[in-house]
């Protein structure tokens, strides 16, 4: 077990690194560097600034430095917990992504609760009765869920929600609780403008859920330590849920691991599309206006929590299969 | 039936008692896509109290479909379409097991409780992810009324029994913490810690190295005798055959072409299907340099089931006028021998 | 082993002509059998063709200059094609003119279906070259010349904003995203087999190191790194640079699973004899990896590719509806959903959202025929 936990830290402090690499590579993608837009967004607003101040800021963030020497001295800056500043909104990026960021990973593991709690049982079923009616629709939903976009399903939703129900789906909160502190009125209120964001960006891990659960179903169904469990005079329901549906979880916990990006990348849209108060229309708004030391901010702390969550995933499955103690795969 | 008076009067010497297990006639056919396969088409035999039957033929011949037909535990497509298995334990009513619903209490009762089954993978046919404990413990729950730490204590006591040493602290281990014989020997555990009266092994030894095989084998036979039980032994090893059955019935595609005490058939097999299975055996004996005999051809398709007698394709005494045409029935061909073969009348 | 030869006949009489035939089948044949009784994967194969068909012939598909906008008919609705004028076979569509609404100020249709403009086969319509080579003004459907009045004009999915045809610019979008699907794939297949075959060919370190890159670059929300990417892409880049630019984003990030594919079947393959057969006769290594591993699963390889084709065509439709991406005038299914993006848009006009349908409909079918290759594909597997 020591092995594996070793080799999962190391990946994940690889792919942390790999993260905070790529982030930077995009803040410096766009031409010109960060104080040369930020004179010119001065500029705009009346404050000209001179060379020799210009100069300093350079100095300041390391801009006349060998680029490694800049990503060290930024690095060095995260650490101390400052992602730099925003001229997009003239305010430090911490404080611009501020709740946002939270909500992100509320909305992400709430979408991964739910897939769970629906794909799972509607797997199983699928499996034990094969062939039946039920496979055959939830087989078809379930290919349906995986070919629409999340922001496809997005559009849909907001369509027939307004047209059908003449509601506009949008925001996390009530006005009242928009800027309120945190209170379970506004806990519930959340949960309450949730569901519907949860729906849609749920579908198509819903829909791969199912499917490996019930292929991964199938194939314990026909091994033998079914027979020898039924040999025993077990009841089929309990003898399904104790033994192949145990083992068909394994997968699906890897699975999880592999869907949360997934989930991520889809919250970024779906939440633009609905106007979600997620990282996902700032993010968008940073990157039109280039605003990169934002953008890359927001990159780097959600490419990081992906990265934490699948971290954790891993442990779990260290905790759901004992031969992963064992054999260290 | 046997009547109270007459049993007092029959002796331990005599063999006139009921069979325990009696399966006539059974037929399991799988329905695919492909088209019917009848992977037991007619099979019929008798288990007795403290008797092994071997079950003996080449792999596909329907042996392990046989025996779970007898439990009802055959997956889909397969389906028993036919034939009667009566279990009568010991002077209980008889029984017709394919009469009871498929999953339903009565048969389940029987199931790992009056008629137990050990498979062949012993790796495989443990949950890899329950320990030893929880799945033995599991079986004893499921056929008495122990509460949890009574079938603890049971289930150790089993352990021990079947020769597994520090049975406490290996109650919580996994399949693969366990070497094979070991894993096999906790597989005998859970399928006698209930006492069944009939014991089912599906090929238990053919994982196993040949020295790990015969401790098993002893071990098998030691319980038998303590508890009288009748035991089904299949397997395609004749050596493992000769060794622990008392009555051997040779299966070809689904069908029992003969059966018999051990030492007829070994000594003097009459279906040709038995004659050339036996002389495929290597013998210590056999000349110098001498080519191994062998059956001809393979085993046909399933689903190509040769019409007539299965075997005649391959059979070195085939009559063109009759082997293609008719189906051979079980005749008698010495004491308590039967085989089915147009050899031996032509009725 | 011998058999004496009347037993032989025998045997073979008894074999199925069935069996015979499956026995001597090629690998092609016998994938073929196997995806054809895959139903489901047919149909949609065939509307993945009909799809790429009319990617070929888009021009000759579309009624009018997808680009021609004209502020006075902007969000006109669609004017569906009628067969029938009363018992009579006479294709036609109904007239549409708008008015002012002096009130709300917005603009009003009428559909008048007393005004019929005639509608005929292989009209003349703008001019254009057909497979970028033959000059021709016909389209497959058009207004019929004899009875034209210059202010008749026929959109069968309605305009957009700009007034411009919604049928002919889902037509060229079509074109654009699906052959930006493919282009990424082409990519990404040559990145997944170099990657994944090195990986399982060699093992050991590379294989270890390639294997770390495939898990991390899976394990990084991809569309915030298109995102940011593609938002680096200067303003002034022509529509072909950033079309190729985009094809290479995606495919960096999309290559992951195919080089899984890849590797595992090399590794699989790795040990089978007939590759031994080859080390053995001395073969060299790039002769094995290209004459007799890679030919022995490239129906593998055609299905992961069909399976990834979808998730090509989905980043780049939503790159370009977050206005990231292609940026008008080029037109994509991405492009044109752009419009759809508030609740209001799609209550008002619907048919701004019809996009969404191609989008969805040939992600559905590559995804079934993906599968049903993918099932077709082990063809010994039952």
């Amino acid at each position: 077990m020591l092995g594996y936990l070793i080799r999962r830290v190391v990946y994940a402090a690889f792919a942390v690194w790999a993260v905070s690499i790529i982030s930077f590579f995009i803040i410096n993608l766009p031409p010109g560097d960060y104080v040369t837009s930020y004179i010119a967004q001065l500029a705009i607003q009346g404050n000209i600034i001179g060379a020799e101040e210009a100069e300093s800021l350079r100095e300041y963030y390391g801009l006349d430095q060998p680029i490694y020497v800049q990503y060290l001295k930024w690095m060095n800056q995260i650490r101390q917990g400052n992602l730099g500043f925003s001229f997009e909104f003239g305010l430090p990026v911490n404080d611009v992504i501020g709740e946002r960021l939270i909500l992100t990973m509320i909305l992400a593991a709430a979408t991964i609760v739910f897939i769970w709690i629906v794909a799972i049982p509607i797997g199983i079923l699928s499996a034990v009765r094969q062939y039946s009616i039920w496979d055959h629709t939830f087989t078809f939903f379930g290919f349906v869920g995986l070919a629409v976009p999340d922001f496809m399903l997005a559009l849909v939703m907001m369509y027939f929600s307004f047209v059908l129900f003449d509601f506009s789906v949008g925001g996390l909160f009530s006005p009242e609780y928009v800027s309120a502190s945190w209170s379970l009125g506004r806990g519930i209120d959340l949960a309450q403008h949730m569901i519907i964001p949860i729906i849609i960006l749920g579908t198509a891990g819903t829909a791969s859920l199912i499917r490996i659960t019930r292929a991964n179903l199938l194939d314990e169904l026909r091994k033998p330590y079914v027979a020898t469990a039924r040999a025993k005079g077990l009841s089929e329901w309990r003898l399904i849920l104790k033994y192949p549906v145990r083992m068909a979880l394994n997968p699906a916990i890897s699975l999880t691991a592999y869907i949360l990006p997934f989930l991520v990348s889809g919250s970024i849209v779906v939440s633009v599309v609905l106007g979600l108060p997620t990282v996902g229309p700032i993010l968008l708004k940073a990157l039109v206006a280039q605003d990169m030391f934002l953008a890359g901010g927001i990159i780097l702390l959600i490419g990081w929590m992906t990265v934490v969550g699948t971290f954790l995933s891993d442990l779990l499955l260290v905790w759901a299969d004992p031969r992963v103690k064992f054999e260290g795969r | 039936m046997q009547t109270p008076e007459s049993e007092s009067v029959v002796t331990e010497q005599d063999t006139v008692t009921e069979p325990l297990l009696s399966v006539q006639d059974l037929q399991t056919y799988f329905f695919t896509d492909e088209g019917t396969v009848k992977a037991v088409d007619g099979a019929s035999f008798d288990v007795y109290a403290g008797q092994t039957l071997g079950i003996v033929g080449e792999s596909g011949c329907g042996k392990s479909i046989t025996a779970k037909s007898i439990l009802q535990i055959i997956d889909r497509p397969g389906r028993i379409i036919g034939g009667q298995v009566k279990f009568s334990p010991d002077g209980a009513a008889v029984q017709n097991l394919l009469e009871l619903e498929p999953n339903g209490p009565e048969i389940r009762s029987i199931r790992g409780g009056e008629i137990s089954m050990i498979f062949q993978e012993p790796m495989t046919s443990f949950s890899p992810i329950h320990t030893f404990g929880n799945q033995i413990i599991e079986a004893i729950r499921l056929h008495s009324s122990l509460d949890k730490i009574e079938a603890h204590e049971l289930a150790v006591d089993w352990m021990r029994r079947v020769g597994i040493p520090t049975p406490e602290t290996r109650m919580s281990e996994y399949a693969y913490q366990f070497s094979g014989g070991q894993r096999q020997r906790a597989m005998i555990a859970m399928a006698l810690c209930t006492e069944p009266r009939v014991l089912i092994a599906d090929e238990p030894t053919t994982a196993l190295d040949v020295t790990t095989q015969a401790q098993i084998l002893d071990l098998l036979q030691t319980l038998q005798k303590q508890n009288d039980m009748a035991i089904v032994f299949i397997t395609h090893d004749l050596g493992v055959i000769a060794e622990v059955a008392d009555i051997v019935a040779v299966m070809y595609l689904g069908k029992v072409v003969e059966i018999g005490p051990v030492e007829s058939i070994f000594s003097s097999p009459k279906h040709p299907y038995s004659k050339a299975l036996l002389s495929s055996m290597p013998t210590i004996d056999a000349a110098h340099r001498e080519r191994m005999p062998s059956i001809t051809g393979a085993i046909p398709h399933p689903q190509n089931r040769p019409s007539g007698c299965a075997f005649h394709p391959r059979c070195p005494s085939y009559m063109s006028d009759i082997c293609g045409l008719k189906e051979p029935e079980l005749v008698s061909v010495g004491t308590d021998q039967q085989a089915s073969c147009f050899l031996y009348g032509r009725d | 082993m011998e058999s004496n030869p009347v037993e032989h006949e025998l045997a073979l009489e008894m074999e199925d002509t069935v069996e015979e035939r499956i026995s001597v089948a090629s690998q092609r044949q016998l994938i073929w059998w196997r995806f054809r009784k895959h139903r489901v994967a047919v149909v949609a194969t065939a509307i993945i063709v009909i799809f790429y068909t009319m990617v070929i012939f888009a021009d000759f598909l579309a009624t009018n200059v997808p680009a021609d906008s004209e502020a006075f008919r902007g969000l006109m609705p669609p004017q569906p094609v009628h067969i029938f004028d009363g018992w009579k076979p006479s294709p036609h569509v109904c007239a549409v003119s708008g008015a002012r609404n002096p009130i709300t100020f917005q603009k009003d249709y009428v559909t008048d279906c007393t005004e019929k403009i005639q509608v005929r086969l292989f009209a003349r319509g703008y001019e254009y070259k057909l497979l970028g080579v033959i000059p021709t003004d016909r389209h497959l459907l058009g207004m019929s010349d004899d009875t034209l009045r210059p202010e008749d004009h026929i959109y069968l999915l309605g305009t957009d904003k700009q007034g411009r045809d919604m049928y002919s610019r889902l037509l060229f979008g079509t074109r654009i995203s699906l052959t930006i699907g493919l282009f990424g794939v082409v990519l990404s297949l040559v990145l997944g087999i170099v990657l994944g075959a090195i990986s399982g060919f060699y093992g050991g370190l590379i294989d270890n190191l390639i294997q770390r890159l495939v898990e991390i670059t899976r394990s990084i929300p991809s569309i915030p790194l298109y995102m940011g990417i593609a938002a680096a892409f200067p303003h002034d880049w022509s529509i072909l640079k950033i079309y190729f630019a985009i094809t290479i984003i995606i495919s960096l990030f999309a290559w992951t699973d195919l080089a899984r594919v890849v590797r595992g079947r090399f590794l699989t393959m790795r040990d089978e004899d007939f590759v031994t057969a080859a080390m053995l006769s001395g073969a060299n290594q790039r002769r094995i990896i290209f004459r007799h591993m890679l030919p022995s699963f490239y129906s593998h390889i055609i299905a992961a590719a069909t399976l990834a084709l979808p998730l090509m065509i989905i980043a780049e439709t939503t790159l370009s509806f977050l206005g990231l991406g292609l940026r008008p005038p080029a037109i994509s299914w991405g492009t044109l959903l752009q419009d759809a993006q508030n609740v209001q848009t799609i209550a008002l006009t619907p048919w701004l959202m019809i996009p969404a349908l191609p989008v969805i409909l040939v992600i559905l079918a590559l995804n079934f025929m993906g599968d049903g290759l993918r099932d077709a594909a082990d063809p010994y597997s039952n």
